[in-house]
């Protein structure tokens, strides 16, 4: 583990991770087999490109009429008898759930599955200020559990081993040692949260979309866990981000039929539950946050990533993803979809991210809402560069690198050079020093370049 | 008809049989080809490491070297991407948008503009086809896995024409091979750890031969199979093509 | 400035120009065999069908299938002498955490996923298709719609306090992706397709 605190950047933490080979093959054929159930669900929906396409548009719209649609939305949701809170950044979020708690003298929480509160570090803030929070979905209690961040948006921990899990089961809900059935397991997990869900007077969960038209917002989940909180609470809290407007109850067929196809290869999760209006003598909150997505929206090359729903397709397909770990990216959303958000919230820090990455596309492909990830991912690196958070080092050889290659002199001679290099003196590159040959070979130097062949062979 | 030979810098350093295939090749198919001998790099390294701003004299000279052709080929998908997604000229925008419409990866100009239907090749070996993402998801040389629409593939329709050949199977038909340009150096662990699995893809299938339309991406898995002593040998495409 | 007119003005100023919204009805295509194709949905994704004539028939297989002592609670006034008969929201939340098996009817499903759909006012309380063990719905063969664009067609101007899609029983693969059924709400969902 200290090895991992040591290093914040994704090349060194995938190194670490990939120090276990064993390990990285059972992660990604894990990832790749719902990446394979992702293919034939949709291969089921004739219409699927048209689906993407549809719903690409719509997030364009909502993107486009962004103020408008919050307006109307919060108008109904007032109407509904919904509390409507809006936070600037984690900070305001966060002193809002705990200000609601305190007024109902809550010192307890049961919470749902939410990106965002991960995103604002919830649950660090309100136990440091005396609220206890239980997650609720099993994958988030376990990391709880393990006090760990998600290291999915859709699976949390997927990175955890059944057996590592009995143990953490063991350790903290006195599990017997050694019993790492998946089915064990769970039960005792709903045993456990069954009690919890049946004593907490206040839910938080997340929302995967808010209906401008009518006021109300829909959170999915298969496990049952949101509603399970929610209606046994007298509090819900509903937190989301300011991207997760839909203007019609209708779009939702068109978003749940593409959410979990991607996500998991279901055809939808098992509930898809719409709450409008809070139950008799109960209260209903929702928290509105912008944290930064105000400041994407206005970055043209960037701010389709606000169309994203969050099903986690991206990662599963991920060649990179899947072999590096949810942790290497050292961001509450990991994967390519979070490499193109987190610069947006701290470039500096974030800097490594855009460049973990072939570019290969794939995660452009499998988006339900056609964000063009592999394209931002490649902008985002001009922007880096231009602000000027790469090693100086990296900067001086790409101007030599443009020097040589602007000029065909230059080029010619440096061609000359580096294969003679490989060819008489293989020792001086062939070493620990150049990252290539620690699992590479050079190519054989040819005797001569195409162009010194194409001289001989060719008159022109 | 007259074509300008774009032969991507490592290929011409380091690979000179594909280049000469690509070129004898297309002389066969009647094609009057020119290899501009002032060229060097399409600018990519750089640009994909965030330093696009610094690709202003790699776009000039390619101008320079290829606006006289009515066809400009070249033999790897990524590179012929980059230029048709990043080549631009500030004084005459219009001479980029030109010249980059005119230019074509090798196999989706024989199979787009040439229209070939026959070839005169034999390759009697076991032969696993690397589809290199830049070309496959950039330049739609083959269907993607990840899209629900028809199958098709233009490098495969060619192999196919080759005598005696059989292309094997691969449990992941579209994986990319993790060379990813300076990635393969950056992120060292991860890169190595893609090409050993795309390696073993075609090993476990019984590939002979990899081929694919990237030297880079052949490059990659070459080094991966040269270290683990396998006899498994890669070629890009247009050797196995222009064969015997 | 209050947050909110801070993120509004931020919003509006930064929003790009408005584009049209796209048209959906086009992604409504007719179908056909939509309740087998409902019933092998329901099936893919762990849930029980039952094609019955009418409730006597229900009644039978409830007879035949759940003859232990237990708690059951219908919202269904047809199956009164079965089970615990709920007309109202009386009942308090936590008052049905010992409920085994409930019966409530739905009168909308979705043959590509196997959801069906269940407002409030066919629980009364929102939590009790989520606490009970056991989840059987009854169902019309001729309200079984082909996608989920059906669906909200159908819903799109209805009110309700809540309602949701149930798909199936509760469960999770959280753990090694291994699928387990029953990880809050119900372990098992049936339901009565009625002819």
């Amino acid at each position: 583990m200290s090895e991992i605190q040591n290093k914040t950047n994704h090349a060194d933490l995938a190194e670490v991770f990939n120090n276990d080979e064993a390990r990285v093959d059972w992660h990604d054929e894990t990832l790749w087999w719902i990446r394979s159930k992702r293919d034939v669900a949709v291969n089921k929906i004739s219409n699927w490109e048209d689906l993407r396409e549809t719903a690409s548009q719509i997030k364009h719209n909502v993107l486009s009429n962004l103020s408008s649609y919050l307006q109307q939305f919060e108008s109904n949701a007032l109407t509904n008898g919904i509390t409507v809170h809006w936070a600037v950044d984690a900070k305001e979020h966060n002193q809002i759930v705990l200000d609601i708690l305190k007024k109902h003298s809550i010192d307890q929480m049961v919470k749902s599955k939410s990106m965002l509160t991960e995103e604002c570090h919830l649950n660090d803030f309100l136990e440091e200020n005396g609220i206890n929070v239980i997650d609720s979905d099993l994958g988030e209690r376990i990391v709880q559990l393990a006090k760990e961040m998600p290291s999915h948006i859709v699976l949390p921990c997927i990175h955890k081993k059944k057996e590592e899990i009995g143990e953490l089961f063991h350790q903290h809900l006195g599990t017997p040692a050694g019993n790492a059935d998946p089915q064990f397991l769970t039960e005792t997990a709903r045993q456990h949260l069954r009690d919890t869900f049946l004593t907490r007077r206040a839910a938080l969960t997340g929302v995967n979309f808010a209906i401008a038209e009518t006021g109300e917002f829909v959170v999915c989940t298969n496990e049952g866990n949101a509603d399970m909180g929610a209606h046994l609470a007298n509090v819900h809290i509903a937190s989301m981000g300011i991207e997760k407007i839909i203007p019609e109850r209708k779009h939702l067929g068109v978003f749940l039929r593409l959410l979990t196809r991607s996500a998991t290869g279901q055809p939808i999760t098992t509930y898809s539950s719409h709450f409008k209006r809070p139950n008799k003598g109960k209260e209903m909150h929702i928290i509105i946050v912008d944290n930064g997505r105000s400041i994407q929206l206005g970055r043209e090359d960037f701010r389709n990533s606000l169309k994203c729903i969050r099903c986690g397709a991206c990662m599963n397909t991920c060649p990179v993803y899947r072999r590096s770990g949810g942790h290497s990216y050292h961001n509450a959303i990991s994967g390519p979809i979070g490499s193109i958000l987190a610069p947006n919230l701290d470039m500096e820090k974030y800097a490594d991210l855009p460049f973990a990455s072939t570019l290969c596309g794939s995660c452009t492909n499998v988006c339900p809402v056609k964000i063009d990830i592999h394209q931002q991912l490649y902008k985002w690196r001009q922007v880096i560069v231009k602000n000027g958070y790469v090693p100086a080092a990296k900067t001086v050889s790409m101007k030599i690198m443009d020097w040589t290659l602007s000029s065909p002199t230059a080029y010619h001679t440096a061609g000359k050079a580096g294969r003679f290099v490989l060819k008489y003196a293989p020792v001086i590159v062939n070493n620990k020093l150049n990252p290539w040959y620690k699992h590479r070979d050079m190519p054989e130097p040819p005797k001569e370049s195409f162009g010194e062949w194409y001289k001989k062979n060719r008159n022109n | 008809m007259k074509v300008g030979l774009f032969i991507p810098c490592y290929v011409d350093q380091f690979y000179p049989g594909a280049a000469i295939a690509c070129l004898q090749l297309l002389e066969k198919l009647g094609v009057d080809v020119v290899y501009p001998k002032n060229q060097t790099c399409c600018g990519q390294p750089m640009a994909n490491s965030g330093f696009e701003h610094l690709t202003g004299g790699c776009n000039d000279l390619f101008i320079k070297n290829f606006s006289e052709f009515d066809y400009v080929v070249g033999p790897s998908g990524s590179c012929v991407l980059h230029l048709k997604e990043h080549l631009h000229n500030h004084d005459n925008p219009e001479i980029a948008t030109t010249l980059s419409n005119k230019l074509y990866e090798f196999t989706s100009f024989l199979t787009d503009v040439l229209k070939v239907k026959t070839l005169p090749a034999r390759f009697p070996h076991k032969v696993g086809v690397h589809q290199s993402c830049h070309g496959q998801r950039g330049l739609h040389l083959s269907q993607m896995t990840e899209l629900v629409a028809p199958e098709f593939s233009k490098p495969g329709s060619l192999l196919n024409m080759v005598k005696d050949i059989e292309l094997v199977h691969l449990s992941r038909k579209d994986e990319c091979c993790g060379f990813g340009g300076t990635f393969c150096v950056a992120e060292e662990a991860v890169s190595s750890k893609m090409g050993k699995d795309r390696v073993e893809d075609h090993l476990h299938n019984g590939a002979e031969y990899i081929t694919g339309v990237d030297m880079s991406c052949l490059m990659h898995m070459e080094g991966i199979l040269h270290r683990q002593g396998s006899k498994v040998k890669v070629l890009h495409i247009a050797e196995i093509l222009n064969g015997e | 400035m209050t947050s909110r007119e801070k993120i509004l003005s931020d919003v509006k100023t930064n929003q790009p120009d408005l584009t049209t919204m796209p048209d959906v009805d086009f992604l409504l295509q007719e179908d056909v065999d939509v309740p087998e194709k409902f019933i092998a949905a329901l099936t893919a994704i762990g849930g029980h069908v039952i094609e019955v004539k009418d409730y006597a028939a229900i009644k039978a297989f409830i007879a035949e299938n759940f003859q232990q002592p237990s708690r059951k609670i219908t919202t269904i006034s047809q199956l009164g002498d079965i089970a615990e008969y709920i007309e109202d929201d009386s009942l308090a939340p936590h008052s049905l955490e010992n409920v085994d098996y409930t019966i409530i009817g739905s009168d909308l499903a979705v043959a590509e996923n196997g959801a069906i759909w269940i407002t409030e006012d066919k629980i009364h309380t929102r939590v009790l298709p989520f606490i009970s063990q056991h989840l059987a719905v009854t169902v019309k063969r001729k309200d079984i719609v082909p996608t989920m664009h059906y669906a909200y067609n159908k819903i799109a101007s209805t009110d309700y306090g809540f309602a949701t899609f149930i798909a199936g029983p509760s469960k999770t693969a959280d753990i090694e992706q291994s699928l387990v059924l029953g990880a809050h709400g119900a372990r098992s969902m049936t339901v009565f397709l009625i002819n």
